[in-house]
Parts: C-alpha cells; sequence; structure tokens
C-alpha cells in the first residue's frame, strides 16, 4: 500500500498490515524516517534550531512515482508486501515522516528492496522541504550523497 | 494547450505556480519550451534552461530535456526533490 498524507502513523499498525498480507513471510524490514531537529552540520551552531518542516507535493505525480519505484523493487527482489507512507504539510522535529517496509520471504532481499525504495523515494519521489527556523524559512537544497546513493542501484548491464 | 505547473523553490522564484500555454510552432521539446520562457520572460526564467537545477516532468513522469511534446501535456518544472 501507498499512503501520501498529513496525518501521522502507526508503526504498529503498518507492521502488523505487512504481517497481515506476506503469506510465510521471512521477515519484515521496516524504516522510519523522523524531522531532524538541525539544520545541516555546516551551520549547526551559528542558526537556530529548525522547529518545524513544510513538506510540498505534487499531487497525482508523488502516489505515481512511488508506485513505479515500489513495482521496480518487486521486480528486481522476492516481495512479498510493502508498506510506504510519506507525509506531507507541517511537521515538527521529531516527527515521524515516512515509513518503508518490505516483507521477504529473506532477510536480504527485505532489506534491499526497503533501502531501494528509501534511496529512489528521496531522489525521484516529487517532495520538497522548506524548514523554518526562528522568523525564517528557507528551502533545503538537494545532497550530492543522496543522488550517490540512489544511483549505486543503477545496474551496469 | 499544455498545462505547466511551478514548485517549491522555483514557484517562489518565479512567482509562478501554473499556467496553460498554446505551444509557439518553434517548440517541440522540453528543451525548446525552457529556451522559450528563458526568452521570452527575462530575469529569472533563465534558471529553467540549467538542467542541474531544474528537472522536468511531462504528465507525471520525469524525463529528458530532448523529450517531445505535442501540445497537449501536463508539465512540471522543478528543483531536485527533497524528501524522505
Amino acid at each position: 500500500m501507498i499512503s501520501v498524507r498529513s496525518a501521522d502513523f502507526d508503526v504498529a499498525q503498518l507492521y502488523a498490515a505487512l504481517r497481515e498480507e506476506a503469506d510465510n513471510a521471512g521477515g519484515i524490514a521496516c524504516f522510519t524516517g523522523l524531522v531532524r531537529e538541525f539544520y545541516e552540520p555546516e551551520h549547526r551552531g551559528s542558526e537556530p534550531a529548525v522547529k518545524s518542516l513544510f513538506l510540498e507535493h505534487y499531487p497525482g505525480m508523488t502516489e505515481k512515482a512511488l508506485a513505479d519505484i515500489v513495482a521496480e523493487a518487486e521486480q528486481r527482489w522476492d516481495v512479498l508486501a510493502s508498506q510506504v507512507v510519506h507525509r506531507v504539510g507541517e511537521l515538527h522535529a521529531g516527527d515521524q515522516i515516512v515509513f518503508v517496509g518490505v516483507a521477504s520471504t529473506h532477510r536480504g532481499d527485505a532489506f534491499a528492496a526497503a533501502e531501494f525504495i528509501m534511496d529512489y523515494l528521496k531522489t525521484r519521489a516529487p517532495f520538497w522541504k522548506k524548514q523554518q527556523a526562528g522568523d525564517t524559512s528557507e528551502w533545503i537544497e538537494s545532497r550530492a550523497s543522496d543522488e550517490q546513493a540512489r544511483a549505486r542501484w543503477e545496474k551496469t548491464t | 494547450m499544455v498545462k505547466i505547473q511551478y514548485f517549491a523553490s522555483l514557484r517562489e522564484t518565479l512567482g509562478a505556480q501554473n499556467e496553460e500555454l498554446a505551444l509557439p510552432e518553434q517548440v517541440g521539446s522540453v528543451e525548446q519550451l525552457a529556451r522559450h520562457l528563458s526568452q521570452s520572460r527575462a530575469g529569472e526564467w533563465a534558471v529553467l534552461e540549467d538542467p542541474s537545477r531544474v528537472l522536468v516532468a511531462v504528465n507525471q513522469t520525469i524525463v529528458e530535456r530532448s523529450h517531445p511534446l505535442q501540445g497537449s501535456e501536463e508539465i512540471a518544472f522543478f528543483p531536485p526533490m527533497t524528501g524522505g
């Protein structure tokens, strides 16, 4: 299941759904992303802590992009069930922002597929973060390390 | 008519959210549309021609700059994504 929404999510419920949907799974890998409290390291100490984050997205394309990413993961690994949830709108430090869970027959495929989905989600799904600290707000710049993390999954053949 | 949308920092920089546009005759690709908007509007719009700063989706799929346009697509310009 794929869900893009402003409401928070319950990891226990998502995990239970994966257990129920995946018949005879050998393992479930779950990742939860949280809103961090600080600016990027180079700014730390010189700027006020980030208190809130606004998540903009491209309704319609977001769901399509996530479905494409999950479909690709299903082609490459043994995925018995998956859950992807991404929140949008205003979020605060410490809030849950994203969940990716994958059930598979073996742990290797569950870990790999979940990491693949996260790496693609960060660079190929149309979400943008704007951070607010004090009276100022600014759009977060994309990071080369995120693109490198995605690129390592590209097939070399 | 094509429907064009702008997102995030690009939307704020350009002061444009969405618009409908009849493609001029010489515009047959994403690259040509970006050049047309950049040259006809000048100023901040030049950023559209920089593929490292602005990505493009046609009908909700990310495409290369060489992607052809027929004239009835949903087109979106946006900065590199920062979700997750």
